[in-house]
């Protein structure tokens, strides 16, 4: 019942039913989600399109970080973690056996709520991934990649002359900003970001916002926030989740104007959250 | 009612800044106290120096260097048990350093959850043993397998290595290494083990949402992040063995002379001065022990400097950072 929902409440997810393999694309059916015997997602049907910003909107407590962590296993490092339905990432189901997490995960890039760059130095950090993975030919490539990660990240040139600094050293906005480089660095399709923004102040906030909207150019995005102002300005949708349920996926305009349902409606105009 | 609270107020505002007179007493004494360890090690420092007038008047630098140990004509030089306490504390490090974070990581990132306890228990527990057991172990155990099985093998195995050239003796430089890696890895354990289990969480996932294994993050995060606590743990067991006297006394030989084989009995700083003090005789004997004593104390001084040194600049690194 929650899986049609949201494809009449968003005219975007119907032109999307028509292609299941396009790059980029995120399909969740019917998934269910256990912390041991504490179920946190129901049958969740949801589908992110190439070179969208999807918002995930919600209370506190609603899931929505554990949805996103579903998308790239990294709920896999939870022992108690169980789950049940599928998640195709461009078309391929990600928890069927043989699936290859390390290069599921280098698909699927994450930015994490609080910034956490290694205590290494600016640019061991974003050559951190090209290393492990081995993407680089020689040095001059590797230096290559970090130049065009931290431009991409809009952060080359203020660090440009100081990469063997210590990232610990930057600003937290910063240093968010160098973790956005860090996860562009090894190439992925999809970026999940989970609140990137909200240990920032306003203009570090602006400048994340901004640089999400580029990177739509290139990547597809899906984003958590509490901050709904945040979702309406760079979402191209949004859902909304509710106790672990998707209550609504919609157009951000149509879903914040018109909301379809009514517990929609109260989350959006303060009525509990 | 509002008396008592007007009071206690008054009594937290005078609690905040030091009366003159009795806080005056009890903020010296506190100073006083806090500068007495640098006032005893100091002492230490020059009553040792001047004990060893006799021997340093005789001996010079050269003390440092010769290799006689003769009490009966009067030659004196501390060559054999620097050399000593070097050779076995370099070889308990090497062994205990890989074994230990080895030990660390498999306790803090691999082993199962029920097992980390019980053996990190047990780890500590060595540390507890006291030495002369340890020196028992060597003598009765450790010793005549060196000799027996050991030595031979690696004699064999390794002839172009002059470390593991010559006779076996079971007890010497390579009993007594063994036996200081045994009693100092529980502290390369302890400190890389509380250093590797304290790098965040979020570290770590990072790490993962790259597509690193579980091994790269163990080698590539996890352990150079807890760099500077590995660093701590190697250097204060390195400050152990350079002292431990006991069970190195009962396992190197006791014997004054400079070896290049592991498997030669040989001397070390600490052991010369427990073996021989009460028996030594005569002004230049006693005063060349007690220059041994002095050379130990500066040893295991720097070597604790050093340690602080590097690790207050890792830690500034990482406070900039
Ligand atoms: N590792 C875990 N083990 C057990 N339960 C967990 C774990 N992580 C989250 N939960 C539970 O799952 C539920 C959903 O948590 P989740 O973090 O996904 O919510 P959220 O919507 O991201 O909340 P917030 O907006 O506060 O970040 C919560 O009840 C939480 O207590
Ligand atoms: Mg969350």
């Amino acid at each position: 019942m929650l899986g049609n929902l949201h494809s009449t409440a968003a005219p975007l997810t119907a032109s999307a039913t028509t292609s299941a393999s396009v790059p980029g694309v995120v399909e969740t059916r019917h998934l269910d989600f256990f912390y041991g015997n504490h179920q946190v997602l129901f049958d969740v049907s949801l589908r992110v399109v190439q070179h969208e910003i999807l918002a995930l909107i919600g209370p506190s407590g609603c899931g929505k970080s554990t949805f996103l962590r579903t998308l790239n296993r990294m709920n896999d490092l939870v022992p108690s973690a169980r789950w049940q339905g599928e998640v195709l990432i461009d078309g391929q189901d990600i928890y069927a056996p043989g699936c290859d997490v390390m290069a599921l995960r280098r698909k699927v890039g994450m930015v994490f709520q609080r910034s956490n760059p290694f205590p290494f130095s600016i640019e061991e950090n974003v050559a951190y991934g090209v290393k492990i993975n081995h993407l680089a030919r020689d040095r001059q490539h590797r230096a290559e990649i970090v130049e065009r990660s931290l431009r991409a990240a809009g952060l080359w040139e203020e660090v440009k002359d100081r990469l063997r600094h210590p990232a610990l050293a930057l600003s937290g906005g910063q240093q968010q900003r160098l973790c956005i480089a860090r996860a562009l660095a090894v190439e992925p399709e999809i970026l999940l970001m989970d609140e990137p923004a909200s240990a920032l102040d306003p203009i570090a906030t602006a400048r994340i916002e901004e640089l999400a909207i580029e990177l739509k150019q290139r990547y597809t995005i899906v984003i958590v926030t509490h901050n709904l102002q945040q979702a309406a300005r760079i979402s191209d949708r949004t859902s909304f989740f509710l106790m672990g349920k998707l209550m609504e996926t919609g157009a951000t305009q149509t879903l914040f104007t018109k909301p379809v349902r009514k517990e929609t409606e109260d989350y959006i105009t303060g009525r509990f959250g | 009612m509002s008396a008592s609270a007007s009071r206690l107020g008054t009594a937290r505002e005078e609690g905040r800044r030091p009366r003159p007179g009795s806080d005056a007493v009890f903020h010296w004494t506190l100073r006083g106290l806090a500068l007495a360890p640098l006032a005893i090690l100091i002492g230490l420092g020059v009553q040792l120096f001047r004990a060893s007038a006799a021997s340093r008047h005789a001996f010079g630098w050269g003390f440092l260097t010769q290799s006689a140990w003769d009490p009966v004509f009067g030659h004196f030089g501390a060559w054999p048990f620097l050399f000593g306490t070097l050779l076995t504390t370099g070889v308990g490090v090497v062994i205990a350093a890989p074994l230990g974070v080895g030990t660390a990581v498999f306790l803090a990132e691999l082993a199962p959850f029920w097992l980390r306890a019980p053996v990190g228990y047990l780890v500590e527990l060595l540390a507890a043993v006291p030495s002369v057991v340890y020196g028992l172990w060597g003598i009765f155990v450790l010793a005549p397998w060196l000799q027996q099985s050991a030595e031979p093998w690696l004699g064999d195995h390794f002839s172009g290595v002059p470390l593991f050239q010559g006779a076996p003796y079971g007890v010497g430089y390579l009993a007594a290494g063994l036996i200081l890696a045994v009693m100092i890895v529980p502290f390369v354990v302890g400190l890389s083990r509380q250093a590797i289990s304290a790098v965040p969480a979020h570290q770590r996932e990072a790490a993962y949402a790259l597509g690193s294994t579980r091994w790269e993050v163990i080698r590539r995060v996890a352990v150079p992040t807890a760099r500077s606590g590995i660093w701590g743990g190697i250097l204060l067991a390195t400050g152990r063995a350079l002292g431990e006297t006991m069970a190195v006394t009962m396992i190197i030989g006791n014997r004054p002379a400079v070896s290049a084989s592991l498997f030669a009995p040989g001397y070390t700083l600490a052991s010369v001065i427990a073996n021989e003090f009460t028996e030594a005789t005569g002004a230049l004997y006693i005063s060349s022990l007690i220059e041994i004593g002095l050379v130990l104390f500066a040893i295991t001084v720097v070597v604790n400097l050093l340690s602080r040194l590097l690790l207050s600049r890792i830690a500034r690194a990482g406070a900039a950072a």
